[in-house]
């Protein structure tokens, strides 16, 4: 099977400074970056050494934490960054006697999840036990779906631009292969000096949907393209908050490179991946890595590598059981998970009984896609102004409520959304939520560029001032530096007569003769 | 102050009508609990609570205001139950000094509904085997092998003889509660059954032992065996015992998935007086390889008794049974290789001292902490469930299972109301005998004719029908078809009026016992 989604090639890798393998000074992420891009046109030479091209091929099992007040098989509270084992209960702790018990919320969120990412959802899916011992899995195994999954055989879109300017935006898809139910293990902090490890339950046994993407991605930007949009669908949704940084959304990419029609090369898995901008450049640096690798005459092991994002470059991860045999097994404590549709819902039984896939389907948000498509749409802004106002949680939102209070056009507005709000929060790492301008004020400010009473340089400059969130208004601002517009003729003389009075020389410098 | 007879008619209406109180009850069990000491069928007595328990129950009977028939009623449960306040150890190192922060639902039931709950009860470790005999506090000694009955017949070889390779076992996994409800030294206990552990021991020691269907009974709380077969067994005096217990333990639980959604009506048992519009089932494949002369005759009998009251006694066919101990063996191994896995030491149970890395503590903690029983299932569970031999061991085990509960879906198809089959192969055998072989060998062997209910999910009961040459208990089987315990019951009962099992003359208990007095007293009041 050929790749999907990406018909490009990598040339021949670029030479790497001396010093061979391991984790020595890494290629430029930009170089890296460059080759993918140009490559996907098409046809690319062989490299200098007159090889045939290589294909990278990248695969993507994600992991959300399902958004939910309590774990997947228990009553105990889902919170971050609560006090070490405040939230398990005797389940998560694995008491002997306790049984799973499964929560509504996190199928649904599943089944939303699903829906949304275009997959069959399975009536009748399964859970099984992945045998492993580890000090953060109290039970010995965890409870995930090996078998039947809950929703299988789905797609996603998502788009990312040709050129480092935005103005070109490409649309692939990738294909779902699944999405699992399963719980989350807990967190071991290993304390090296006192050789001890300690353990902190408060994350064991919370739901996760495990989103498994078929190896049609070709690139690190593609993976994150991909990844960025799963992470907006599932904020949409409400199924997952999806905040990398806070483990919610854990991304590991299967990653192998062959040549034009031959079979898929042997591929590892990338761990360790905790931003989306770091997943583009551990996969960029793991393609670039096994095509150097096989071109010295090396070979690529399967195996399990963890990226290092201070130094930007894959390392093999010490793994003494490379073999693990998981021992699957049926859950036997929890029945089949049987979910329902319009035709096949029992009579006198409404929603609140069962799960009833239609009815969630109704009800599913607009996805991001097609809220970019509505603000294209009413607001006649160009596509990828609609990726950037969907990028930013709430800078949507923001637009539209600035459109709604002033008379300047949309296609307007936008610009001053993208180039000085959407700038000027990023120069200070702010949110939009924590922008000290108002949708209100900058509305206001709008409103007065619009209305001709100040210029567009002076908006600028009151928008400077406005940023300080000193409570003024821009009126104010306007009036207390003398910014307005000049509406008056002879006001408007006067300044002029009273320039030229005190220039006299130059005045008469310019008078020919 | 006869009180043979059963909780509802005579226990609970002594209590009602203050011919005893729920205090007097307790401290009688206490007395005989220490009287009967070396039957070894307690783990932990908790006599401080009981009496408590007991006191309280005591208040209400006073104010009449008692909470129903199980209110001041002494029970025993088996130590693989979770009870807050009392150690559960499923008499193993791994658990010892365990004291579980919640109870179990039934034991939370039965404390609901006022029961006063004396203590654990032994069995084998981690429910695995069928003697009682491979725990970590030492084999249960069956009350039989004290009684008036047995040493009447059993002739000893010699005289020194006699008193320490005579005993005979009880059974089990559930030993020592069926020892506990034998020698009166509680009302009814609780087992757990998960290939005849509450029915083989029951058999043994003289005793009801009714295992439920699957998924009447919450097993939250119990610690499970093979998840899949295990159901809370249910240890009475007599048959009607059994439905009360049956009644206050039965229906939903939010804590266990797989219990009935629906609500349970609990069922008194009604005289039967015509049995002719019953159809007995012998299932032929019961014949089973060892099965004893007398207890071949026994179950003969016990068909005639009903073609002669005028019920339909048909031989029925159940070809897969036989296969049922091979596939038992591979479903129960890899159950509990998963469920024992969770035993490493770092929440809860024994630690081992060899800290030098996780994995090593791992191995330590378990070595020290599962008997060889435990451990070899264990390793036999893990080889089942590796990825090469997944499909050929516990897939085609799960098949054969599939096929043995189907053979049993035919058969009651075709107008079987009950099946009718022996409990086990024999009488007890004397600890010195059943030693001789290892457990796997002795389970597989014990295990044949109650094992398949197990697989099927059935219910099935055994009843005390006779005493064996040797002075012994022999009970026979019942198997009844799914969630239809009170049609199976009432059959009991019947059959159980019919065979008037006799009641144990514990003789030796009063030369193990310094208190002879107060226990005579108590024996007339049994």
């Amino acid at each position: 099977m050929a790749a999907r989604g990406c018909g490009g090639v990598w040339r021949r890798a670029r030479q790497r400074s001396a010093g061979g393998p391991g984790p020595g000074p890494a290629p430029s992420p930009r170089g890296q970056r460059a080759v993918a891009c140009n490559s996907r046109g098409g046809a690319v030479p062989a490299g200098k050494s007159g090889l045939a091209p290589w294909i990278p091929v990248v695969g993507l099992e994600i992991h959300a934490q399902i958004s939910s007040n309590s774990k997947l098989f228990s009553g105990s509270q889902v919170q971050f960054a609560a006090p070490p084992n405040s939230l398990v209960s005797f389940f998560d702790a694995s008491l002997p006697g306790t049984l799973p018990v499964l929560n509504r919320r996190c199928v649904e969120a599943a089944v939303m999840t699903g829906l949304a990412l275009n997959c069959s959802i399975n009536k009748k899916s399964l859970f099984d036990r992945k045998h492993y011992f580890y000090a953060d899995l109290p039970a010995g195994y965890q409870i995930t779906q090996q078998r039947v999954p809950i929703a299988v055989n789905g797609s996603l879109s998502y788009s990312l631009c040709t050129d480092n300017k935005m103005s070109q935006m490409v649309t692939k898809t990738v294909r779902i292969k699944q999405i699992q139910l399963e719980q989350d293990s807990g967190k071991s902090l290993h304390d090296d000096t006192r050789s001890q490890t300690l353990v902190d339950l408060n994350r064991a046994g919370v739901g996760l949907m495990e989103v498994v993407m078929e190896p049609d991605m070709c690139c690190g930007e593609e993976a994150a393209a991909a990844v960025r949009e799963l992470q907006l669908i599932l904020q949409t949704l409400g199924s997952s908050q999806a905040v990398m940084a806070e483990g919610q959304l854990r991304v590991d990419a299967n990653v192998s490179v062959h040549h034009p029609g031959e079979p898929y090369g042997v591929r590892t898995e990338v761990k360790n991946i905790n931003s989306i901008r770091f997943l583009a450049k551990a996969v960029d640096y793991e393609i670039q890595r096994q095509i150097e690798e096989l071109e010295n005459g090396g070979k690529i092991l399967n195996e399990t590598r963890a990226f290092d994002s201070k130094l930007g470059c894959t390392v093999p991860m010490r793994d003494k059981e490379a073999k693990q045999d998981y021992r699957f097994m049926p859950e036997p404590n929890l029945p089949p998970l049987i979910l329902y549709d319009a035709k096949s819902l029992p009579a006198n039984m409404n929603h609140q009984q069962v799960i009833n896939i239609d009815w969630i389907h109704k009800r599913l948000p607009d996805l991001p896609s097609v809220k970019r498509e509505k603000l294209v749409e009413q607001y006649g802004i160009l596509p990828e102004h609609s990726f950037t106002l969907l990028n930013e949680d709430g800078l949507a939102e923001f637009f539209e409520s600035v459109v709604k209070q002033t008379q300047m056009k949309p296609k307007k507005v936008i610009g001053w959304i993208l180039n000085d709000l959407l700038s000027y929060l990023k120069q200070h790492s702010l949110t939009v939520e924590e922008s000290p301008v108002s949708s209100f004020l900058l509305a206001d400010l709008l409103n007065l560029l619009e209305r001709n009473k100040i210029s567009s340089t002076a908006a600028k400059l009151v928008l400077a001032e406005l940023w300080k969130g000193e409570g003024k208004t821009p009126l104010e601002i306007v009036k207390e530096q003398k910014l307005e517009l000049l509406q008056d003729q002879k006001e408007l003389e006067q300044i002029c007569q009273a320039v030229i009075d005190g220039q006299e020389n130059e005045v008469i410098m310019m008078v020919p003769g | 102050l006869p009180l043979k007879g059963g909780l509802r008619s005579q226990v609970s209406a002594a209590l009602k009508e203050g011919r005893v109180t729920p205090t007097e009850l307790c401290q009688r069990c206490l007395a005989l609990i220490k009287s009967t000491k070396f039957l070894n069928a307690y783990i932990t007595v908790a006599e401080e609570t009981a009496l408590k328990q007991a006191e309280e129950s005591e208040e209400r009977y006073k104010k009449g205001q008692p909470l129903g028939i199980l209110d001041g009623i002494p029970i025993a449960v088996k130590d693989n139950f979770n009870t807050t306040g009392i150690e559960t150890t499923c008499a193993s190192n791994m658990l010892k000094g365990y004291i579980s922060p919640y109870n179990a639902t039934v034991v939370q039931k039965l404390l609901d509904q006022g029961a006063v709950l004396l203590g654990k009860t032994n069995l084998d470790e981690f429910a695995m085997g069928s003697g009682s005999t491979d725990g970590v506090f030492g084999p249960v000694r069956n009350p039989w092998s004290y009684s008036k009955q047995y040493k009447k017949k059993s002739v000893p070889k010699s005289r020194s003889e006699s008193e320490e390779s005579n005993w005979v076992i009880t059974g089990g996994s559930s030993g020592g509660s069926a020892a506990a409800v034998s020698s009166f030294t509680c009302f009814a206990a609780l087992g757990s059954d998960t290939g005849g552990s509450t029915r083989n021991p029951a058999a043994h020691c003289g005793v009801v032992g009714l295992k439920p269907t699957y998924g009447l009974i919450s097993r939250h709380g119990l610690i499970p065996l093979v998840n899949s077969m295990d159901v809370p067994g249910i240890l009475t005096r007599c048959v009607d015992d059994a439905a009360v217990l049956l009644g206050s333990l039965a229906g939903h639980d939010p804590k266990d998935s797989t219990t009935i959604q629906d609500d349970f009506m609990p069922f008194e048992l009604p005289n039967l007086t015509d049995v002719s519009k019953l159809s007995i089932g012998i299932p032929k494949e019961y014949h089973a390889p060892g099965l004893s002369s007398e207890i071949l005759s026994l179950w003969s009998k016990a068909a005639d008794l009903f073609k002669n009251a005028g019920a339909k006694v048909v031989e029925v066919s159940l070809p897969h049974t036989r296969y049922s101990i091979v596939c038992y063996h591979v479903l129960c191994t890899a159950e509990v290789a998963s469920n024992m896995a969770r035993f490493d030491g770092l929440e809860y149970g024994h630690r081992s001292d060899m800290k030098e890395s996780t994995e090593i503590m791992y191995a330590a903690t378990r070595r020290e902490g599962f008997n060889d029983v435990v451990r070899g299932r264990i390793l036999s569970g893990n080889y089942f469930l590796l990825k090469q031999n997944y499909e050929k061991y516990f897939v085609k085990a799960q098949k054969v299972r599939r096929l043995i509960a189907n053979d049993f879906v035919k058969v009651f198809r075709s107008g079987v109301d009950i099946l009718l089959t022996p409990t086990t192969l024999s009488d007890a055998a004397p600890y010195m005998e059943f030693i001789q072989e290892d457990n796997r060998t002795r389970s597989a062997q014990d295990d044949i004719l109650t094992q398949a209910a197990n697989m099927a999910g059935l219910p099935a009961i055994n009843v005390p029908t006779a005493l064996s040459k040797r002075g012994l208990p022999v009970g026979l089987q019942f198997i009844g078809r799914s969630f239809q315990e009170k049609q199976l019951l009432t059959v009991a009962k019947w059959f159980e009026k019919q065979v008037q099992f006799p009641m144990i003359q514990l003789e030796e208990v009063k030369r193990h016992d310094s208190g002879v007095f107060q226990h005579q007293k108590f024996f007339s009041f049994s």
